[in-house]
């Protein structure tokens, strides 16, 4: 018996590593994300709109719902609209699919969910991790994304960065870390907090319900455990004379 | 006011048997007194059923079974329909809930012996509704149309190819296309809301009905027919309404708090529930890194590859899940319930468990070699609980089952 005990218990602690082997090595940087910070989330709606939208579709997202979520008025929403004048349409771009695929080699995919199947910690550190790469068409490579079709789009606020190789265990060139090569416009710091927010608003396009689905949920769950309770004096009640 | 209901009822029983049918299965059902928290899953299934249904048909009002619309149209009831995203995540989170409630539904038949004489054909049902909760969960799962369905199902299709002669003709007319493709997705769609349901509500109804039928088993495994009173009821039963009507209510309750816990809280269900790269489109050039199925497929899967051979595997696989059918006439003790069994069933049951839930979490990780060689020792596990079963339930020592229920 408790042989028995024992072996379930190595067993259970011995399973989870067999899959830990396989996981991605390349560290990610956890961005903040709030949902409830409004200021951050409009940030971000901006970044995204003036560089991200020019590609890349958030297809299943509509500028009116933005603007109400994030509390944008309609002027100030308006103004960020390049492609549009209906504040009913779906944050599309006017990009052809088939030329995207000829400049790119891929056409940009569509950002509406790509939270929900990226992690937001990849997409920071993503999009914080491009350098210098001549044997790449656009000049750069990306460590975290390996031979990315993208261009370093926010080259003028970032710079670009150089790599620092290292020799790998087996011989190869490694890249060892980042360094600012050329500045852009924005020091390390202001770059990270931007691409913070751009990341945060990315959270909300991925799921608008979000902002709403933890408040509901309290007050469903508080209801509920009201509800049990009840349903349990209920049933002691009537198993009194059960015996 | 009182009498005219009366009267009415009367008129309605003259012409369908209302009332008989109301104390058959409820007011007059007399089921033993001391079921325990094993017994709520079995009432907690009919109400996922029935959740599942519910939101399964506000789903259909603003889905699109096409492949050019699907994947938008899921993200359209996400955002733009009022409540909408309550609803899909009632129906996702419903469908992982029905597969732990039913989980744990058959845990309880194998504790007390459910499966035994009289009630070999209530397995067997049951059994049957499994198998179609399967095949409806698998065909549910392409809908979104994400990257996950998608191959999920392309890979599991594949499988029946494996078949000599046959196999390819079959995969092609079970997918309609070369591919999985929007032939394939409307008739998923087809057999998801309307075929597979029509068959599993039927199957509901005959596994009740042959329930009520012998009556139910209790954790002691006691059959509380051959005591009855001098009022012709079982002196351990108690009739269903109120005292089981109250009690699973509280059950219901108990139930809710961790549905709406994840319904809200965390929906994906931590990748498991909803798996990331089903938030990719469905793409037949890009294959994923790594294919899993959904985690309640997991423990047949992890069988699956762990089989060298691709036909054996897809065989042993499918008699993984038929050997539970032949369980009646495996067990060859003639006590039911695990409180009067010997060592060797507790023992044979509990590594049974473990490798049902080693294979489940093996199924979900890429194929390592060393994974490769846990599933197989696993595999064997699992296949050496049935098989040997009518030899090791003879042989074990069991303890004296009391006249009467216990009631701790």
């Amino acid at each position: 018996m408790q042989m028995r005990k024992i072996i379930t218990i190595l067993m259970f602690l011995g399973l989870p590593t067999l899959g830990a082997a396989s996981s991605d090595t390349v560290h990610l940087d956890q961005p903040t994300i709030n949902l409830k910070d409004m200021a951050s989330l409009q940030r971000g709606a901006r970044v995204f709109i003036e560089n991200c939208l020019n590609c890349h579709s958030a297809g299943y997202m509509r500028y009116a719902r933005m603007a109400s979520d994030l509390g944008m008025s309609e002027d100030d929403t308006r103004a960020l609209m390049y492609t549009s004048d209906k504040l009913g349409e779906l944050m599309n771009v006017s990009i052809d699919e088939a030329e995207a695929k000829v400049w790119f080699g891929t056409a940009p995919p569509d950002l509406s969910v790509i939270t929900r199947s990226r992690k937001p910690a990849w997409i920071y550190t993503y999009l914080r991790s491009f350098y210098a790469d001549t044997k790449r068409p656009f000049g750069v490579n990306n460590t975290v994304f390996k031979d990315v079709a993208m261009p370093h789009v926010l080259a003028p606020y970032q710079g670009v960065q150089k790599a620092v190789y290292a020799e790998g265990h087996n011989g190869d060139k490694k890249v060892e870390k980042l360094l600012p090569d050329q500045l852009g416009s924005m020091n390390t710091a202001e770059f990270d907090a931007m691409i913070n927010d751009l990341v945060n608003f990315m959270v909300y396009v991925g799921e608008p319900a979000k902002l709403v689905r933890y408040n509901i949920g309290i007050y469903v769950l508080v209801f509920i455990v009201l509800l049990a309770s009840l349903l349990y004096m209920l049933k002691r009640e009537y198993w009194k004379d059960v015996h | 006011m009182n009498e005219k209901l009366t009267a009415l009822l009367g008129w309605i029983d003259a012409r369908f048997p209302l009332t008989k049918m109301y104390n058959e299965h409820v007011g007059q059902y007399y089921a033993p007194k001391n079921f325990n928290f094993w017994y709520y899953f079995g009432s907690l299934a009919l109400l996922v059923l029935v959740i599942q249904i519910l939101s399964g048909l506000f789903l259909t009002m603003h889905y699109k079974p096409d492949g050019n619309l699907a994947f938008a149209s899921v993200e359209y009831i996400m955002r733009d329909v009022p409540g909408g995203w309550i609803i899909r995540y009632m129906h996702s989170t419903g469908a992982s809930f029905f597969f732990i409630v039913v989980y744990l539904h058959m845990f309880r038949g194998l504790m007390y012996g459910s499966y035994k004489n009289p009630r070999e054909l209530i397995w067997l049902i049951g059994m049957g509704i499994y198998m179609l909760l399967m095949a409806e969960a698998f065909m549910g799962y392409l809908l979104p149309w994400g990257q996950m369905s998608f191959w999920g199902a392309q890979v599991i299709i594949n499988l029946v190819g494996a078949i000599p002669v046959i196999g390819e003709p079959l995969t092609l007319w079970v997918r309609g296309d070369y591919v999985v493709a929007d032939a394939t997705l409307n008739r998923f769609f087809a057999l998801h809301v309307i075929g597979l349901p029509l068959i599993l509500l039927g199957l509901v109804v005959a596994h009740i009905t042959a329930l009520h039928e012998v009556g139910s088993n209790n954790p002691d495994g006691v059959e509380i027919k051959k005591n009855k009173g001098p009022d012709g009821h079982p002196v351990d039963g108690i009739p269903f309404h109120p005292y089981y009507t109250v009690k699973d209510a509280f059950g219901v309750g108990v139930f809710l708090f961790f549905f709406c816990a994840v319904l809200f809280f965390m929906p994906e269900g931590g990748g498991y529930f909803i798996e990331a790269p089903n938030f990719i489109p469905a793409d037949p050039l890009k294959t994923p890194e790594h294919i899993a199925p959904v985690w309640y497929f997991t423990p047949y899967y992890a069988i699956l590859r762990a089989v060298p051979d691709k036909v054996l595997g897809v065989i042993l696989m499918n008699v993984a899940i038929f050997m539970f059918f032949l369980l009646p006439w495996l067990d060859r003790c003639k006590v039911k319930s695990i409180r009067y069994r010997g060592p060797i069933f507790k023992t044979a049951l509990a590594i049974f468990v473990i490798s049902f839930l080693g294979l489940g979490y093996l199924g979900t990780i890429p194929a390592t070699p060393a994974a490769t060689v846990v599933s197989r020792i696993l595999s064997i596990l699992y296949f050496a609980f049935f098989l040997l079963m009518p030899i090791y339930s003879q042989l074990d020592r069991t303890k004296p089952v009391p006249e009467r229920v216990t009631c701790k």
